[in-house]
């Protein structure tokens, strides 16, 4: 019997994020190339969208149920689907690197001896093993590496790989599991929302300011434009630092690593440690009044002038395109 | 009680990454080395525990690594930590290897809480904290910006996408620290004094089975620099539809 690769998906407040669906996605990929049976591991209680699953293509759902297990419990989510995967003798778990698979994931490794495969961008197994590449030193560098081990626990970068609809197998065969008085030495007791405000982490576009920018007072340019283009707001380490902005806010090696498909950098000259968080945007656009600084040189369209004037031109006219 | 933090030294994140010679690991050659960024808060929340738990409690600095790893435990024990244990290794390792030798040591040393910087700024892995509570069977909240210890009871508020989980667990835990936890003080004059007549503890690092395997570090292919449209708001148009036509962003 061929062997088997269990993606493990996230879901809040009980629904299943993109993230969760890339990694549907991936695993679907996986288990043909290395001929392997596919399954999907949803750890929760109500999960209203738990039937999309099957439009990516793996119709097989385990969803390991307990009201106790709403909210993320590090110990009891460990326990549930460590149990699982050793019931099913499953070689492969594969998680998106969110927070919260960052925070579970090594757990079950260490429960299935398995290696760590952490933030992958590029899994490879043409050569018959899967080989990753994933990043280091915040994307300065890239290495591949691959598990000696039998078990394997896998992270793939949210953002990176496409969650993709097969249009063929819409049916989603949900075998739910009770989990009797789950392990809750460890559990989420609240969530405090930020406010209403979308996370650089998981922003399709960003928009970043920095120390140009003069104050906090002018940080509105950059929120007014982050809402005409319903994107998240980014800073640099320098206007953290300075207390102008939240450190959730900040992109670079000491903050966030983002892919988003488009970052826009204001007044950001371009730290080399800034860079290392956001090149791997699919466009960046930069305006900077210095045309030296180094955000040029890895920016697809920049404009080398003064943000105070053409930041709320580029509002007004992202406003105009966006009402056609 | 017992604390520990554990400590890694890491090429300063303004670093410009060259490959060594093996394509496995970066060149050191003019590379500036620093206490990892992330263990400063972890240094400094494990001095304000012990700070408010008394003075029976002590703060011990742990690492992995080469004898130049002294640099950062000395530091941590400038900042006020009371001991520092090296625990030597030339060879690399992987995130299992570290976390079951440091796993080992803070068995040893018998400590009941354990901080850690969330993840190193060279490998970024984000796994070591999770990994040594693991294999003491320790809990562990990670990415933590907010830290209440009240007797054996740990709350914590954990940063995640768009806000912070407010976690409970008991202790012995493992807690991995953010940036925002606290601001890490600085080493005074008497504590750098001090620091230097402080023994550090230097142990061969237990052996440990590698689960991954390095094949090779390379460099993210260079991009082509962009073009500058302009010099002020007059190319604001052709920008907005170089979005939507050509990279069809918007």
């Amino acid at each position: 019997m061929a062997n088997k690769i269990l993606a493990i998906l996230e879901q809040r407040e009980g629904l299943l994020k993109r993230s969760a669906f890339e990694a549907v996605t991936m695993a679907k990929q996986l288990s043909a190339e290395l001929n392997l049976e596919a399954e999907v591991v949803v750890v929760g209680n109500e999960v209203s969208n738990i039937n999309d699953i099957g439009n990516y293509g793996i119709d097989k759902v385990i969803h390991l149920k307990s009201t106790e297990l709403e909210n993320y419990s590090s110990s009891g989510y460990r326990d549930a689907v460590a149990d699982y995967a050793k019931e099913t003798d499953a070689d492969y778990l594969l998680f998106a690197n969110t927070a919260l698979g960052k925070d579970l994931a090594p757990r079950l490794a260490v429960a299935l001896n398995a290696g760590c495969l952490i933030d992958c961008v590029k899994l490879d197994s043409s050569s018959g093993e899967l080989i990753a590449t994933r990043p280091v030193y915040a994307g300065k560098a890239l290495i591949d590496v691959k598990c000696n081990s039998t078990k394997k626990v896998i992270t793939i970068r949210p953002n990176v790989f496409k969650a993709e609809e097969t249009g063929s197998s819409s049916s989603t065969d949900v075998k739910v599991i009770e989990i009797n008085s789950p392990n809750l030495k460890c559990k989420v007791v609240d969530f405090k929302k930020s406010e209403g405000k979308l996370d650089v982490a998981e922003a399709d576009i960003i928009v970043s300011g920095g120390r140009g920018l003069k104050g906090p007072e002018n940080f509105h340019l950059i929120e007014d434009l982050a809402n005409a283009l319903g994107a998240a707001v980014g800073a640099s380490r320098a206007v953290v630092d300075a207390g102008w902005r939240p450190h959730g806010e900040q992109v670079g090696q000491t903050g966030k690593t983002v892919s988003p498909s488009l970052y826009v950098a204001c007044a950001i000259s371009g730290a080399i440690q800034h860079l290392a968080g956001m090149s791997s945007a699919k466009y960046i656009v930069a305006i900077n009044k210095d045309k030296d600084a180094p955000i040029f040189n890895i920016a697809d369209y920049g404009i080398a002038g003064d943000v105070f004037e053409i930041l709320p031109a580029l509002t007004e006219e992202i406003k105009k395109v966006k009402q056609e | 009680m017992k604390i520990a933090v554990c400590v890694s030294h890491v090429p300063d994140t303004a670093t410009r990454i060259k490959l060594g010679k093996d394509e496995k690991t970066i060149d050191p050659d003019g590379v500036t080395y620093v206490i990892n960024p992330y263990d400063e808060y972890a240094i400094e929340e494990a001095l304000k525990t012990k700070e408010k738990i008394g003075n029976d409690s002590e703060v011990i600095i742990i690492s992995l690594g080469t004898d130049s790893s002294k640099e950062s435990i000395r530091k941590a024990l400038a900042m006020g930590a009371d001991g520092g244990i090296l625990l030597k290794d030339e060879t690399e390792r992987d995130s299992f290897g570290v976390a079951k030798a440091l796993a080992d040591e803070i068995k040893l040393q018998g400590c009941e809480i354990v901080f850690c910087g969330k993840q190193s700024v060279d490998y970024d892995n984000n796994i070591i904290g999770q990994l040594i509570s693991e294999l003491l069977g320790y809990s562990c909240i990670t990415v933590v910006v907010d830290l209440k210890i009240d007797g054996s009871k740990i709350t914590a508020e954990r940063e995640i996408e768009g806000g912070r989980e407010v976690v409970e667990c008991e202790l012995p835990a493992v807690i991995t620290t953010q940036k925002g936890l606290n601001e890490p003080r600085y080493a005074s004059l008497k504590g750098i004094m001090a620091a230097k007549k402080k023994t550090i503890e230097e142990k061969p690092a237990a052996e440990a089975e590698h689960l991954t395997e390095l094949i090779k570090m390379h460099l993210p292919a260079p991009k082509n620099p962009g073009r500058i449209l302009g010099t002020d708001s007059s190319a604001v148009p052709e920008l907005v539809r170089l979005l939507r036509e050509e990279a069809k962003v918007l």
